[in-house]
C-alpha cells in the first residue's frame, strides 16, 4: 500500500502524454489496477475492519461471533499484546539494519567492482537471487539444523569455550533476526545494485580530484546517489519481516518469548479462532507500519525511488 | 481540446473506431464504486443460518477415495507401502489416495474450516479427528451420517465406544484408533526413567523437554499431577492453577518445544530428550532411531485416553467409498494388523484373537489391548462448553507465543 502512495507522487508522468486533460485511454489502463486493489485489498481491509469490531456469539461456539461495535478489542490486544507489537519493529529494524550492512558491500561490489566483467557480474547477481530456487521454508528450516542444539555451529563455539556449554541458539532473539536479516538481504541487495549498477564513476573521480578522501567520496557521492536503492531495499525489507511470522516462530528459529505480532495474529486466526482480536492486531500492524514507513520516506525523499 | 486527426485515411479510421468504443471515466469511475460497495456488501453478508447441504455421492463412477489421517497411523511396509490399503484396493477396485496430512487437530480444522461451512470438497473424503474435535464437525453439521447399511462391520464397534457423548449410537463417526497421552524418555540418557511430571520437571532436562500441542493432552497430564479428575467437572480455577505450571515450565525454558504430531521428529534429531507423547508412536520413533532408544510410561498420577474418529467430510462426493473402506477396517482380521504395526488401541472386538494368531505375544501389549489395571491409570478429558473451550484454549496458546 505504501507503494500505491509513493506512485501517486509521481503521477505527473502520465498527465504529460496528454497535456491539459486526463486521457480517457490512460484510466482505462489503470482499470485493472484499481480492480485489482478494490478486488483485493479494499473489499478483505473492509471486511477486515467489519471482523475487527465484533462481539463473541453470546450463545458460545467457538469460532462464531457476531455483528458488534466492539471498538474495546482495540484497548484489549494493545494491553495485552504490545510487548509483541514492540518485539516486531525491533526485530524488523534490527534485521533491516543488518540486511542493509551485509545486502549494501555485496550491490557495491556487483555494481561496480565487477562492471568490467559482465560475465562475472551476471554470475554473482544469480548468486544474489540463487536462495530464492529453495522454498523459504525450507530455507528456514535448514538454519534452525544448522543452528541446533546438536548442530555443527553451536558445537564449534562451545568447544572454543565462546559459549557455555547450556547456551543455545534456536529459540533465542538472536536467531530470529538473523533469521529474518538473511532471507530478507537479496530484496536489499537488488534495489541498491540497480541504483550503484548507474552510478557514473567520473564523479568518484571528480571527488578523488578534489581531494576527497575516499570515505568523504563515499558518504558525499556514493551514498546519496545509491539512497533510492537503499529507500527501496529498507521498505521491501522492514515491511515484510515486520510482519514475519515463520522465522519467529517456534517451529522455526524462535521461542514463545521471540514470538512475533504475526505469531499472535497466526495463533489467534487458525488455533484459538478468536478472529476479532487476529483482525484488529492485523490493523494496528498495518497502521503502524503505515506511519512508520510514512515518516522514514518523509525523511529519505522518495523523489527517485527505483 | 481534443487534436485534429490524422491526415491518413487509414489512421483516421482506426482513430475513429478506437474512440468508439472508449468507455467515459464517468462509466469507470461509476462501474468501479458500485462493483466495489456490492463487494463489500458481499463480504459483509452473514453466514447462511442453516449448515451445509450434503454433497451427491458419485462413489459409482468414481472408484477413489482420499483419506487424511495423522502420520505413523497406518501399517507400512519398507518401501513405504501401505499393505492393508493395497489389499484393500485389490478386494474392493477403489484406490485410495492416503495423505498424511493432519499434525495437529486445531490446524487442520483451520484449514478445512471455510470449505467445511459452505459444504465444499475440502479434498480428502475420509478425515480422522479427535473426540472433542469430532465433536466440534458434528454438531456444526460438518460430517455426513454414515449409512449403517454399507457398514454392517460396525456391529464389531467395542461396545463402550458405541454410545459416546458427541455422537450417540454413532451415526455420524466410528474410532480409527485410540492411545494414551504419557510420557517418554531417551533411555541411554535417562536411564532411571521417568515416573512423574516431576521428573519432567528435573533441572536436568532444562530445554530438552519436549509436550503435545493437544491441550487436552498436556494440560489433562498437568491438571492429572494436580490430583484432579480430568473426566470429572473440574473448575476454571483448577485449569488456571495447572496453567500456571505449564507457563512456567516453557517461559523458564524448562520445556523446550510445544508440537502436534511433529514431536517425534524432536526426539528422533535429540533435541529433545523427554516429553509428553502419544503412545504408539514411541514404537515408531525406536523404528526410526534404528534401536529401542525409547520407552513409553503412563505417569503415576494417570494419563489421558482418547480416540480418532473417522467421519466423512459433509463435502465428499465419494462416501459410499468411504463407508466401504471404514467397513474394511473394521474387520478384526485387518484391524489387527494396523493396530499391530501403528501400537494404538483398536475398537474393533475380535482384533485381539486375530492380533494373538500373527504373534502371541501381542495380547500382552498394553498399548494396543490395554488391561483393567491399565484403564484404571488413565481418564478420558471431559467435554468443555463453548465458554470454556474458549477461554481454555485462548489461554493455552497465549502461553506459546508468550502472552
Amino acid at each position: 500500500m505504501a507503494f500505491g502512495m509513493i506512485g501517486t507522487s509521481d503521477a505527473p508522468a502520465v498527465a504529460d502524454a496528454a497535456p491539459g486533460r486526463r486521457s480517457p485511454v490512460a484510466l482505462l489502463l489503470l482499470l485493472p489496477g484499481v480492480a485489482y486493489l478494490a478486488l483485493f485489498f479494499v473489499v478483505p481491509f473492509v471486511s477486515l475492519i467489519v471482523t475487527s469490531l465484533k462481539a463473541p456469539d453470546p450463545f458460545g461456539e467457538i469460532g462464531r461471533y457476531v455483528y458488534a461495535f466492539r471498538w474495546e478489542n482495540y484497548v484489549e490486544v494493545m494491553t495485552t499484546y504490545w510487548p509483541h507489537i514492540a518485539r516486531s519493529f525491533g526485530f524488523a529494524i534490527a534485521a533491516t539494519i543488518i540486511a542493509l550492512l551485509i545486502g549494501y558491500p555485496i550491490a557495491y561490489f556487483i555494481g561496480v567492482k565487477l562492471r568490467r566483467f559482465p560475465l562475472l557480474q551476471a554470475l554473482a547477481l544469480v548468486l544474489v537471487i540463487a536462495p530464492f530456487f529453495i522454498s523459504f521454508l525450507l530455507r528456514t528450516f535448514a538454519w534452525k539444523q544448522i543452528l541446533a542444539d546438536e548442530g555443527p555451529v553451536l558445537g564449534v563455539l562451545q568447544s572454543l569455550t565462546i559459549l557455555p556449554d547450556d547456551a543455545r541458539l534456536t529459540g533465542t532473539a538472536g536467531a530470529v533476526i538473523f533469521g529474518i536479516a538473511y532471507n530478507f538481504i537479496p530484496f536489499m541487495t537488488l534495489p541498491i545494485y540497480t541504483s550503484l549498477e548507474r552510478l557514473d564513476l567520473r564523479y568518484l573521480e571528480a571527488g578523488g580530484d578534489l581531494y576527497a578522501s575516499p570515505a568523504t567520496t563515499f558518504f558525499k557521492v556514493t551514498l546519496p546517489l545509491s539512497m533510492p536503492g537503499v529507500v527501496s531495499g529498507t521498505l521491501l525489507t522492514f515491511i515484510p519481516a515486520a510482519g514475519d511470522y515463520i522465522n519467529a516462530s517456534s517451529d522455526f528459529l524462535g521461542a514463545p518469548d521471540t514470538a512475533m505480532i504475526g505469531n499472535v495474529i497466526e495463533a489467534n486466526f487458525l488455533r484459538v479462532e478468536n478472529y476479532p482480536v487476529a483482525a484488529s492486531l492485523s490493523i494496528i500492524l498495518m497502521g503502524a507500519i503505515l506511519l512508520l514507513v510514512g515518516l522514514y520516506i518523509r525523511r529519505a525523499g522518495t523523489k527517485d525511488l527505483v | 481540446m481534443p487534436r485534429s486527426l490524422p491526415e491518413d485515411p487509414l489512421i483516421r479510421r482506426l482513430v475513429q473506431q478506437a474512440r468508439a468504443s472508449q468507455l467515459s471515466r464517468r462509466t469507470v469511475l461509476a462501474g468501479g464504486v458500485g462493483g466495489a460497495a456490492a463487494l463489500a456488501l458481499a463480504a459483509c453478508a452473514p453466514e447462511s443460518s442453516g449448515g451445509p447441504t450434503p454433497a451427491t455421492d458419485q462413489s459409482d463412477s468414481d472408484p477413489t477415495l482420499k483419506w487424511a489421517n495423522w502420520p505413523g497411523y497406518m501399517d507400512e511396509d519398507d518401501e513405504g507401502n501401505y499393505p492393508t490399503l493395497l489389499a484393500f484396493t485389490e478386494q474392493t477396485g477403489i484406490e485410495v489416495d492416503y495423505l498424511v496430512e493432519i499434525n495437529d487437530n486445531n490446524e487442520y480444522y483451520a484449514k478445512v474450516r471455510d470449505q467445511l461451512a459452505l459444504g465444499q470438497d475440502i479434498g480428502a473424503d475420509l478425515i480422522t479427528l479427535t473426540d472433542w474435535m469430532a465433536g466440534r464437525l458434528i454438531r456444526l453439521g460438518y460430517t455426513q451420517e454414515l449409512n449403517e447399511a454399507n457398514i454392517p462391520n460396525k456391529a464389531n464397534l467395542v461396545p463402550d465406544l458405541l454410545n459416546v457423548g458427541f455422537d450417540p449410537g454413532r451415526t455420524h463417526s466410528l474410532p480409527w484408533q485410540g492411545g494414551f497421552a504419557g510420557l517418554c524418555w531417551n533411555k541411554e540418557k535417562l536411564p532411571n526413567g521417568l515416573k512423574t511430571l516431576d521428573d519432567l520437571w528435573d533441572p536436568e532436562l532444562a530445554g530438552k523437554i519436549v509436550v503435545l500441542s493437544e491441550m487436552r493432552d498436556t494440560m489433562g497430564l498437568i491438571l492429572l499431577d494436580q490430583g484432579i479428575d480430568i473426566s470429572q467437572d473440574f473448575s476454571e480455577d483448577d485449569f488456571n492453577a495447572a496453567l500456571d505450571i505449564f507457563r512456567e515450565k516453557v517461559t523458564s525454558g524448562q520445556i523446550g518445544a510445544v508440537r502436534g504430531n511433529s514431536y517425534t521428529q524432536d526426539l528422533i534429531n535429540g533435541d529433545a530428550i523427554a516429553g509428553i507423547v502419544w503412545s504408539g508412536d514411541v514404537t515408531l520413533i525406536n523404528g526410526e532411531v534404528g534401536s529401542d532408544l525409547f520407552e513409553f510410561a503412563i505417569p503415576e498420577s494417570g494419563g489421558t485416553l482418547w480416540n480418532d474418529n473417522l467421519m466423512i467430510p459433509i463435502g465428499s462426493p465419494r462416501k459410499k467409498n468411504a463407508e466401504t473402506l471404514i467397513n474394511y477396517y473394521y474387520e478384526p482380521e485387518v484391524a489387527a494388523e494396523v493396530a499391530l504395526w501403528v501400537n494404538y488401541i483398536t475398537p474393533v472386538v475380535g482384533a485381539k484373537e486375530a492380533a494373538v494368531a500373527i504373534d502371541p505375544e501381542a495380547a500382552e501389549n498394553q498399548l494396543i489391548f490395554p488391561n483393567e489395571e491399565t484403564l484404571a491409570q488413565v481418564k478420558t478429558f471431559r467435554a468443555l462448553t463453548g465458554a470454556e473451550e474458549q477461554s481454555f484454549s485462548t489461554a493455552f496458546q497465549s502461553v506459546l507465543v508468550g502472552a
